[in-house]
């Protein structure tokens, strides 16, 4: 049994159902990330956890108890807005001080707690402020402030970086994810970004449509993605995903895939597609290759299960600096492989690449259905 | 682009331009003073100088009797009281009128926009309604309540009466400040603990203030101004300013002193005047607010 439970949940607003069963299990100490696209059902089913709106169907549980009755107040939470909410008529000070005072805190101990906090996110010196006389990072931390102070046994966190320059949200990732270490308190955050939700999560739910389509550690989503929808969304430079014909040669099954000039490129599955693969022979799968799985050969990794080595043609070539990619043409499609930044490809050249069969994945074109 | 902007400039900001500006400015502005100017100067005249015909002179001899008399020795109706007592009455009646219409507005507002209902704006639809009927088709029925509940011919009902017209203007006030609101901030005052009314209390009303005093604003003047309820649902001893100012005018004994008149007039202006200059510019800031974060 987990610390924060979900079962069954659903929500609707009049006709529409936003939510539609969801279930959730997490144990304490978790960063569980709700990520998915805009409309998805994710706020949602943060302000459902926090109590600002009430579930159609479901259960939810806090370490144990169920609080679908309860206020957001009396549920031990603490939320940090999209667009921080800070009481504009108060100071920082009061801010911080506003849930303790409301639940009785005395005076004095509110003092030390603020004091505390203000220290840990830097803000000491912007105390007797007004939150009209902070900058947006300045705000961000106070609003975590509000949330830290009262020591609650679930974050919340409403895509909180969202309103900050690109600079400033990388660092606040990073102090997120320290503070969430040092204080080891169960976090649920939403968010739309892929990248933050790979760096930040020990767990990803990814929604779609106000349905959970996969559950599971960064890993796991990235390398196994459930379905074609959770392959595409995942990743950037985006997962290649191009269609591709079952065909057997030489006795082993694998993938076709139609190349510009010179016929078809044969990828031999590894072991454990082969066998799935079997019953898709003649027939047309999507096949998904991350793009750092196809690499020069010198760089690739030999330890993988399956290295297929093909002649490609680079259409672009596109050096970031880190590493080079290269789009390719395969399957009728814009095909993207990874290589180092000191590999000498020309553009319009041909290019030895390395498949990593190893961490190939194959869908239902149609129902995007995982296959392999 | 340089040779219109340059244009522009010169057009409007040439001297002659501006002199005609300003010439058309100052003939309005003489033209709505001078109504006041000529009442003003008239109520420090002796009655003498009037009856000379000449209404726009400035007096020859200047007297505040006019003043003295039309506060507290005039013949106001049959009583030679002057309008000292009907103006306590005014102030007895438009404080707290302002006061309650005003609050129960702000809570309206509040939960018209922060605790959305099943059919509120359905109810918003006939607040709203109560802005647009006209008073007269209301004086029989308020007069009939008012007998029933035992309010009839005193403050206290006409208190009662200026609320519950006074409520629809306030509502649409606060409703239309308040939806520019964000609601995120009610919900993390929820999150922090806070109930329905402290949140009203403490995140809500601290940013108020502009939303407020157009409130006051308004209804001060309405409520001050108005005749009609005044005339209709009060006694003799519980008339505002407003009727007894027309007592006063229309007296019927003895001659017409017309500068205890303008006195009378000036004074029964006054206290809107004074809200008008101490708020003005905060009423103005009120109105553009909605506008702008909307």
């Amino acid at each position: 049994m987990g610390f924060l439970e979900i079962s069954g949940l659903t929500k609707s607003f009049g006709q529409t159902e936003v939510l539609k069963g969801i279930d959730l299990d997490v144990e304490e100490g978790d960063f569980l990330v709700l990520v998915g696209p805009s409309g998805c059902g994710k706020s949602t089913l943060l302000n459902v956890i926090a109590g600002l709106e009430n579930p159609t169907a479901g259960e939810i549980r806090i370490a144990g108890e169920r609080v679908n009755e309860l206020r957001p107040s009396e549920r031990d939470i603490a939320m940090v807005f999209q667009s921080y909410a800070l009481y504009p008529s108060m100071s920082v000070a009061q801010n911080l001080g506003f849930g303790l005072e409301m639940r009785g805190v005395p005076k004095a101990e509110r003092e030390t707690a603020i004091q505390e906090v203000a220290e840990m996110l830097q803000i000491s010196q912007l105390l007797k402020r007004r939150p009209g006389q902070l900058s947006g990072g300045q705000r961000q931390r106070v609003a975590m402030g509000r949330a830290l102070v009262r020591k609650p046994q679930v974050f919340l966190f409403d895509e909180p970086l969202s309103n900050l320059d690109a600079k400033l949200r990388v660092d606040m990732r990073m102090e997120i994810k320290r503070l969430h270490a040092s204080l080891g308190t169960t976090i649920v955050y939403v968010t739309h970004d892929q990248i933050e939700a790979m760096t930040l999560a020990s767990r990803i739910a990814l929604l779609k449509d106000g349905i959970l389509q996969q559950f599971g550690s960064p890993e796991d989503i990235y390398d196994n993605p459930a379905n074609l929808f959770v392959a595409d969304f995942m990743g950037s430079p985006a997962m290649n995903l191009v269609p591709a014909e079952v065909v057997e040669k030489e006795g082993e099954i694998g993938v076709a895939l139609k190349q510009r000039a010179n016929g078809a490129l044969f990828l031999p599955a590894e072991t454990r597609a082969a066998g799935p693969l079997k019953d898709w022979l003649g027939r047309t799968v999507t096949f998904g290759i991350r793009p750092e799985a196809v690499t020069d050969p010198d760089a690739a990794d030999h330890k993988a299960g399956r290295l297929v080595e093909a002649e490609c043609r680079a259409d672009l070539v596109e050096p970031t600096g880190a590493d080079t990619y290269i789009v390719t043409h395969l399957g009728g499609k814009e095909f993207t492989a990874r290589l180092r930044a000191n590999s000498r490809v020309k553009e319009d050249g041909a290019v030895t690449l390395a498949f990593n069969m190893g961490r190939s994945v194959f869908f239902d074109p149609k129902e995007g259905t995982r296959i392999a | 682009m340089s040779a219109g902007g340059e244009g522009v400039r010169l057009g409007a900001g040439s001297p002659f331009w501006r002199a005609v500006l300003y010439a058309v400015l100052l003939v309005f502005a003489v033209y709505y003073l001078l109504p006041l100017v000529i009442m003003l100067l008239n109520s420090v005249k002796p009655l003498s100088e009037i009856r000379g015909g000449n209404l726009l002179a400035l007096p020859k001899v200047w007297t505040f009797e006019p003043w003295h008399s039309a506060w507290s020795t005039a013949q106001v109706g049959v009583q030679a009281t002057g309008l000292k007592p009907y103006f306590i009455n005014s102030f007895l009646m438009v404080f707290p009128a302002v006061a309650i219409s005003a609050a129960l507005g702000a809570i309206n507002g509040y939960i018209l926009t922060k605790w959305r209902f099943k059919g509120d704006s359905i109810v918003f639809g006939m607040m709203l309604f109560s802005c647009f009927i006209p008073f007269q088709i209301v004086l029989i029925p308020m007069a009939k309540v008012l007998g029933t509940i035992g309010l009839a011919g005193t403050v206290s009902g006409l208190v009662m009466v200026h609320v519950v017209y006074g409520i629809g203007f306030t509502t649409l006030f606060f409703r239309n400040y308040y939806a520019a609101f964000p609601t995120e901030l009610i919900r993390s005052a929820q999150v922090d603990g806070a109930g329905f009314f402290r949140i009203f209390w403490r995140i809500l009303l601290p940013s108020s203030g502009p939303i407020i005093v157009v409130s006051i604003i308004w209804q001060f003047t309405n409520i001050w101004n108005d005749f009609l309820f005044g005339a209709s649902f009060a006694d003799f001893d519980s008339q505002p300013m407003t009727v007894a100012l027309n007592n006063l005018v229309q007296s019927s004994t003895g001659v017409k002193e017309y500068n205890v008149h303008f006195a009378g007039a000036v004074l029964a202006a006054l206290p809107t005047l004074v809200v008008y200059i101490v708020s003005g510019r905060y009423f103005v800031r009120g109105l553009m607010a909605g506008a702008v974060k909307g």
